[in-house]
């Protein structure tokens, strides 16, 4: 089911962005560059790579916390990095939240489960009452799965998945349009870890919300992400539909990525091997690199001489699934 | 392959903690053979009680815990016996014997070594690297410090530090998540034990750096000949390293067998649940498959099968009697009464039918995701 990308509806653009960091003295720290892609409403486009890749870095920018060093990021069409009126900085953060991966670090434990939820509300006063304040509140945990007898609770009370879901809880209240969950599932048991994947995606469909959703396990993005884009070093490399990442994956950090993740399967991880993928066997004088479309919706970050590699691979990979 | 030596043999393992007036049972009467040089891997939830019942092997369980029944028996190596210079089997020591950290010393660290989950707790940020493997050294055996250091610097660079005679002096902060992990296993690795137990030792790690991790344990396993027990929940990480597996659950190990029976063949509705649960599995637009509930109260005592009230097709006995274990195959063991003779048929979910076929399917021959050869 791919509909063309000019049919569909941009709600965040993310354009040439940078993100630097000041290491001391004039010297900075590329941590993000050149980012550029566009994520369309109600879609979940998904950001994988390991740690130190950038990857928590731009969406911390997306939502005002990094400040882009270049570039400009936009939401409903609008600027929204920058300097930004104080009028759409709260627009941002009402309409832009985050899930965040340690469900237990990011509660206040001194406070009970109906604040926790309510913080969002009492700062942009988006109740009548105290009535309708706690009727939200209500809906929020039965909306994740939790009981409304739950909110006089505190953070330690609950399991690692039940935290999750008040995080979630959290989120949802604001009404958002866009969701940044920053390895939501990361921290949870194997087991509670479907049911959370479960409730982000029956949520998304109830609100139709549209989600960043920030990984560094490839092999569960494939089951969340309509899109998948593979980042490195602070670059993105490859950009492509779920499935055709996993059928056509071309550039060799996301082969070196996709053979990293142990499958479940005896058979098949006794009898490979991971691929390194070494960076600094790139030769610094080789032309300079760009996103480059090498299957309708597919991009992969190259020059001239790496897209000859490139298509060839392809090539074997498309007479590979044809057969 | 010749006839399987025990090197380690737990037999009804019982260990309880005292908590608030209370007695916690966190592993109930659990029996495990572990064969020289094989690599078994533990699964479970957290809370399953994988942790603690390898801690029983070394004496490391918390103050208030105690291993109130059963045996577990190390043999170690066999002895060469001196005049006749046959291979003599080991008596043996009951490690449940053992109390005082003198009757440890000789046991815990030398034959039997543990490598943590987080690298950064479990070395000392304010002392050298080198000194924190030199004083491992220097404990088990009477060398000298130059000899030691050599040791040192020669285990370092077994475990892929680069350069390692220069990063000895260098404290862990200066090391990268992998490389302190590298260090917790030369640690580790550096009296030539017998047994090492891997606690999650990937789980704080990336991706790419936890199959360099896999793939360095299971070389050194291969050179040294040492027997690995790994815990993990990851079924991915179970899969790539394990000969044989057991799952656990509430406190008691449910079911074992090879990683081909376990992940091929499972027979125990908690390892069936496990499994569909995977999402690597699932089905996009489809909801996962997930357990519902929460695992019991160890605090009560638990009739029957514990996994029966998470399990939506649990037989009437399964709250009444507590099944014991059925043979499958020789390798193979549940604990469920689906294996009676008298139990209805029941076929394992479809989700993990074909589990082989599916994984492939998604992964190429042989799970390479098609790369070219070159």
């Amino acid at each position: 089911m791919s509909t063309t990308n000019n049919e569909r509806e941009v709600i965040l653009s993310v354009r040439h962005v940078d993100v630097a960091f000041d290491v001391g003295g004039k010297k900075k720290f590329k941590a993000v560059s050149d980012a550029n892609f566009d994520i369309y409403r109600g879609e979940t486009f998904a950001l994988v790579g390991e740690s130190g890749s950038g990857k928590t870095t731009l969406g911390r920018a997306v939502i005002r916390i990094n400040p882009c060093t270049a570039g400009e990021i936009l939401f409903n069409g609008e600027r929204i990095s920058g300097k930004i009126s104080k009028q759409q900085d709260r627009n941002v953060i009402r309409n832009i939240q985050m899930i965040f991966q340690d469900p237990a670090a990011s509660l206040n434990e001194r406070a009970t489960i109906e604040y926790c939820i309510s913080e969002g509300l009492y700062n942009f006063h988006l109740y009548k009452d105290n009535e309708d304040r706690i009727a939200k509140v209500d809906k929020a945990l039965e909306d994740v799965g939790l009981l409304p007898e739950h909110k006089s609770r505190y953070p330690h009370e609950f399991s690692g998945g039940q935290r999750q879901r008040v995080g979630i809880a959290r989120a949802m209240i604001m009404e958002p349009q866009f969701i940044i969950a920053d390895e939501p599932i990361s921290a949870l048991d194997v087991s509670i870890r479907a049911q959370v994947l479960n409730l982000m995606n029956k949520l998304k469909k109830e609100k139709n919300l549209t989600y960043l959703f920030i990984a560094h396990d490839l092999s569960v993005v494939r089951f969340i992400a309509d899109r998948i884009a593979v980042i490195h070093l602070g670059k993105i490399v490859e950009i492509a539909e779920s499935e055709d990442l996993f059928k056509y994956p071309v550039h060799p950090y996301t082969i070196s990525l996709l053979s990293a993740v142990p499958m479940p399967d005896p058979i098949i991880e006794k009898n490979r091997d991971s691929i390194v993928y070494n960076k600094e066997e790139d030769d610094p004088n080789a032309a300079p690199r760009e996103m480059r479309e090498i299957r309708p919706g597919h991009f992969v970050y190259a020059n001239d001489e790496d897209m000859v590699a490139f298509e060839k691979r392809l090539e074997k990979l498309e007479s590979y699934h044809a057969e | 392959m010749a006839e399987k030596r025990i090197v380690l043999s737990a037999k009804d393992v019982e260990v309880k903690f005292r908590v608030r007036q209370n007695y916690l049972t966190a592993i109930r009467n659990v029996s495990l053979d572990l064969y020289e040089g094989e690599t078994f891997a533990i699964v479970g939830e957290s809370g399953s009680g994988k942790s603690v019942f390898t801690k029983t092997f070394t004496g490391m369980l918390e103050s208030n815990g105690r291993i109130t029944n059963g045996s577990i028996m190390f043999y170690g190596r066999s002895a060469t016996d001196p005049t006749t210079g046959e291979q003599v089997e080991n008596p043996g020591i009951d490690l449940v014997k053992l109390v005082k950290d003198k009757d440890w010393e000789g046991i815990r660290g030398a034959k039997i070594a543990t490598v943590f989950q987080d690298p950064m707790t479990s070395l000392n940020p304010i002392r050298t690297i080198g000194s924190q493997i030199v004083e491992v050294i220097e404990k088990h055996q009477k060398i000298s410090k130059q000899e030691a250091k050599e040791q040192a610097i020669n285990m370092m660079s077994r475990v892929g530090i680069p350069n390692a005679a220069d990063r000895f002096d260098e404290y862990p902060f200066q090391y990268s998540g992998g490389m302190r992990q590298r260090i917790v296993i030369a640690i580790a690795l550096s009296c030539h034990p017998e047994i090492l137990i891997c606690d999650e030792p990937t789980t704080a790690l990336d991706v790419t750096i936890q199959a360099q991790i896999i793939k360095l344990i299971k070389d050194l396993q291969k050179e040294l000949g040492f027997t690995t027990i790994y815990i993990t929940h990851d079924l991915g990480v179970v899969a790539k390293v394990a000969d044989r597996v057991g799952v656990m659950y509430g406190g008691q190990i449910v079911e074992y067998g090879t990683a081909e029976d376990i992940f091929y063949d499972p027979k125990h509705p908690y390892t069936w649940a496990l499994l569909s649960s995977l999402p690597q599995l699932g089905v996009k637009g489809e909801d996962l498959y997930y357990i519902t509930g929460t695992p019991p109260s160890l605090f009560n005592k638990i009739v029957g099968d514990s996994f029966a009230p998470r399990n939506p097709k649990a037989l009437q006995i399964d709250f009444v009697k507590e099944p014991p274990f059925f043979q499958v195959s020789e390798t193979h063991f549940a604990k469920t009464w689906l294996l009676d003779p008298r139990a209805p048929e029941l076929e394992k979910p479809e989700v993990i039918h074909d589990l082989h076929g599916k994984i492939e399917q998604m992964t190429g021959k042989g799970g390479a995701f098609y790369v070219d050869d070159e």
